[in-house]
């Protein structure tokens, strides 16, 4: 595994991520009121080429870079833990106006106050880890 | 060359070149999902001595790490070298909304570049009910959420539903149960704060 590949696709996605906007507080507000198509647009077209990337990869039993045949884990079937969970991330995507790709992206633009916002989710994925039994899956 | 990568881009190209990212995960035999991060960053920081979620193997995100790593230094270079010359252009009705919130959104780069409204996100508003609500529970709340629901916006919206995965579906109407509740309920609450 060679970490440079990682490094430069990173890269790549943190200017990708600049350019379409998704990182923006005002981007994610527009998307929850419905008064803009720019984040569905984008979402639909990642989903639908993704979907026709997937397709091919399975119909051409195309191989990684290691020459290894691709194997797409199934998700777990943890309903409940997809619902309760997803809708307390909305919760947080709402108010920060970004997710976690967007939160390390926006760090390197130089808003520091992020990195409060990163340690916030760190204590978050703590206490999930602690009550993790307790909860629905 | 550099001005049309300087410019915003269309969505119908942003929305392909987050598939391509995925498809280069992909080629190099990792799979596209940020918020498995938090995981190998608590374990790093040593709780997997009590927690036994976090006992696990985190150099099998090392990848994912330096993927981050990669995301700043690409977040540092968008701002910089190829930063747009004008803020995020956020649609009018939007800017109303906010405006009644009290939600400046910057027309000029001297008000802003329209990634955050840095009214709310500073150091100071953390001295605030307002502030600590939307950066500290904000955040707790995506780490929280994610974590349990197995994935966010690339684990799920984007490889999970790519890859027609029903648990992914029922997240992302989960992500939009939060984000609905939180922008038409809650805001108006907590912007009065």
């Amino acid at each position: 595994m060679r970490l440079i590949y990682f490094l430069i696709t990173g890269i790549l996605f943190g200017i990708v991520m600049t350019k379409s906007e998704a990182i923006s507080w005002f981007r994610i507000q527009e998307m929850f009121r419905f008064q803009s198509f720019h984040m569905y647009g984008i979402i639909g077209v990642a989903v639908v080429a993704g979907a026709l990337i997937h397709f091919l990869i399975k119909k051409t039993r195309f191989k990684n870079i290691t020459g290894e045949l691709i194997d797409f884990k199934d998700k777990p079937k943890t309903y409940k833990a997809s619902l309760f969970g997803g809708t307390f991330f909305g919760l947080g995507w709402a108010l920060t106006g970004a997710c976690p790709g967007p939160l390390y992206t926006l760090v390197g633009h130089g808003y520091f106050i992020v990195l409060v916002i990163i340690a916030s989710a760190l204590i978050g994925t703590l206490v999930y880890g602690a009550l993790r039994k307790k909860l629905p899956h | 060359m550099l001005e049309f990568f300087s410019q915003s881009w269309h969505w119908s190209i942003s929305g392909a070149m987050i598939a391509f990212v995925m498809l280069l995960l992909i080629f190099f035999g990792q799979r596209f999902g940020v918020s498995s991060s938090f995981r190998a960053l608590c374990s790093i920081g040593g709780a997997g001595k009590k927690i036994d979620y976090f006992n696990y193997n985190w150099k099998s995100h090392s990848w994912l790490l330096t993927f981050i790593v990669g995301s700043m230094i690409g977040g540092g270079i968008a701002s910089t070298v190829l930063a747009s010359p004008e803020p995020v252009q956020i649609s009018q009705s939007t800017i109303d909304d906010l405006s009644e919130l009290g939600i400046k959104t910057p027309s000029t780069m001297e008000e802003g570049a329209g990634f955050l409204p840095t009214d709310v996100f500073n150091f100071d508003s953390l001295l605030s009910l307002k502030g600590m609500i939307v950066i500290i529970l904000g955040g707790f709340l995506i780490g929280f959420g994610t974590r349990w629901a197995g994935g966010c916006t690339s684990g799920h919206a984007i490889t999970g539903l790519s890859n027609l995965q029903l648990p992914s579906l029922v997240a992302v109407i989960g992500f939009f149960i939060g984000g609905l509740v939180m922008t038409h309920l809650l805001f108006p609450i907590i912007f009065s704060l």
